[in-house]
């Protein structure tokens, strides 16, 4: 019963085996990488610039069709250009980053959504907005584990300063020029994730791995290393259940899987006790010191 | 005597607007100030000078033998998150930035310093507490055992007192004693004209101009109180242009 429910479809299909190291490569490079997107308050920062990537991938794909390579290079520049230019903005003009970034995001998004419309049809924007996991070659797969491995070492490298600049920005600034660098790295580190998110996921629901089981996790975890791995557990479980779903109900993979994070999330802001709405209302025991 | 910091004409400000003009007075190494003004003078506009966080308009500060590692500097307590998910411990190990830097390993003898300061103020048995739980008067403790582990030789701290109860106050200002015996330089921006009599020898009275600048009996006369507020008021025109650095 439960060979043919859960081990089955990956051991009769090829394309189930590799939809899951696709999945399980996004969710051990995006989950940490949200984690700190979240501590930053920066959630939606994650969520503007899923959509800044798209006019990249819209050139690429426009350069040499449904490229890997183009698309991927192509997301990548205009990622990094819209995180640059909001960030410019901020800093020379009166303007908060959050407004900048949305108008630079707003105006990318429109241009990427005209230019796949210009030459591709509807399928081809689909397969851009909602990603096609199903069909993931070994080309994918290679980039997203390497973009998965890269990341995990650049936060380990970088986690004590990306701690500090995400808790006390003030205090780093005060003791070291690493700030700066800091950011910048991590803004990269955003951006590289949902490029190779959105091979899998697309570029809409790339972001919902990074975001949703980090923001559910904070009901479970209260340090920084208990937040990551309980992010990450969440989003294996997403994928593979959101894989699953999708196989017996044929239902679109990509969004199946951000929902079944949703529902953990929504599950988790109820029940979890770091926070929940039942720890918020039931009465507590004193803390003892 | 030599001193520890120099402000040279130093003119300091936002949008071009001056919230500290033409500054000229020298902090003397191992002195204890004051910095003291009705509000929007130009006190935290000063600090931001020293730590480089704002580049002056004009002129500038001269550190003696002091680099910038030598100087450790506490912010008013609004610009931390509280509800990061960090544990006392690690907030006051922060301090130690400079001898372990980003990658360094917290080893034995570093674990026993942090215990050691968190000792000083007053938090032992508080280690494991994530800092949201922590009271305003605990926070400040924890910060100043930061500051204790950054060993530092210039400390500035911004209005350190405001939203404290006196227990706390009365120790930190033992932390602040100690400082002020082991020969560091402390500048500290404070709005209570008797806490700045009982426990500071020197003062610096702004009013975006120096007023005052010495002993603080000397300094914190009635006239000279009285002369910085009008000053200010006089300066001030419209309210958003002294008014920005006012808190």
């Amino acid at each position: 019963m439960i060979w043919e429910i859960v081990i089955q479809p990956f051991a009769d299909f090829g394309f189930m085996r590799r939809a899951l190291l696709g999945c399980i490569a996004v969710s051990l490079g995006a989950t940490p990488v949200g984690v700190f997107l979240m501590l930053r308050r920066m959630s939606l920062t994650g969520d503007a610039m899923a959509h800044a990537i798209l006019p990249g991938a819209a050139v690429g794909f426009l350069i040499s069709g449904l490229s890997l390579g183009a698309m991927t290079v192509g997301g990548l520049i205009a990622g990094m250009a819209v995180a640059l230019l909001s960030g410019l903005v901020t800093r020379v003009t009166a303007l908060r980053e959050d407004a900048s970034l949305a108008a630079f995001y707003l105006i990318s998004l429109a241009l990427g959504v005209l230019i796949v419309s210009t030459r591709g049809s509807n399928v081809d924007l689909m397969h851009v907005l909602f990603g096609t996991v199903l069909a993931l070659n070994n080309d994918a797969l290679v980039l997203l584990c390497s973009i998965a491995s890269l990341s995990v070492l650049v936060l380990a490298v970088l986690f004590r300063p990306l701690v500090l600049e995400c808790a006390d920005p003030q205090f780093l600034r005060s003791v070291s020029k690493l700030s700066a660098v800091t950011h910048f790295t991590f803004l990269s580190l955003v951006v590289l994730n949902l490029v190779g998110g959105f091979h899998a996921l697309g570029t809409l629901m790339a972001v919902g791995i990074m975001i949703l089981p980090a923001a559910a996790a904070r009901f479970w975890a209260k340090s920084i290393g208990g937040l990551i791995l309980v992010a990450v557990a969440i989003a294996f479980l997403s994928s593979l259940s959101g894989l699953l779903l999708s196989y017996h109900y044929s239902l679109p993979s990509g969004p199946a899987i951000i929902l079944v994070a949703g529902i953990i999330y929504a599950v988790s802001l109820v029940l979890g006790p770091a926070g929940g709405l039942i720890a918020q209302v039931l009465p507590r025991r004193p803390l003892q010191n | 005597m030599t001193s520890a910091l120099a402000f040279r004409d130093l003119t300091l400000g936002y949008d071009r607007l001056p919230a500290v003009q033409q500054l000229h007075a020298d902090i003397a190494e191992g002195s204890l100030t004051a910095i003291f003004g009705p509000n929007g003078a130009g006190k935290s506009t000063l600090l931001k000078g020293v730590t480089g966080a704002l580049a002056p308009l004009q002129g500038n500060v001269e550190f003696g033998a002091l680099e910038r590692g030598d100087i450790a500097y506490l912010p008013q307590q609004s610009d931390i998150d509280r509800t990061f998910p960090l544990s006392v411990v690690d907030l006051v190990a922060m301090g130690l930035w400079h001898e372990i830097g980003p990658f360094g390993w917290l080893g034995k003898k570093q674990r026993a310093r942090v215990d050691a300061a968190l000792a000083s103020v007053g938090l032992t048995g508080l280690e494991s507490r994530p800092i949201g739980s922590l009271s305003g008067g605990q926070m400040q403790r924890a910060l100043f055992a930061r500051l204790l582990l950054q060993d530092a030789r210039l400390v500035l701290l911004d209005e350190p007192f405001t939203a404290i109860d006196a227990r706390t106050m009365a120790d930190l200002l033992d932390v602040i004693r100690s400082w002020h015996t082991e020969g560091r330089t402390v500048l500290a921006v404070l709005h209570d004209a008797e806490t700045v009599r009982a426990h500071f020898p020197e003062t610096l009275l702004l009013a975006r101009e120096l007023v005052a600048h010495g002993p603080t009996e000397q300094v914190l006369t009635v006239e000279n109180q009285f002369r910085a507020r009008q000053m200010c008021e006089a300066c001030a025109g419209p309210p958003h242009v002294c008014g920005r650095d006012a808190a």
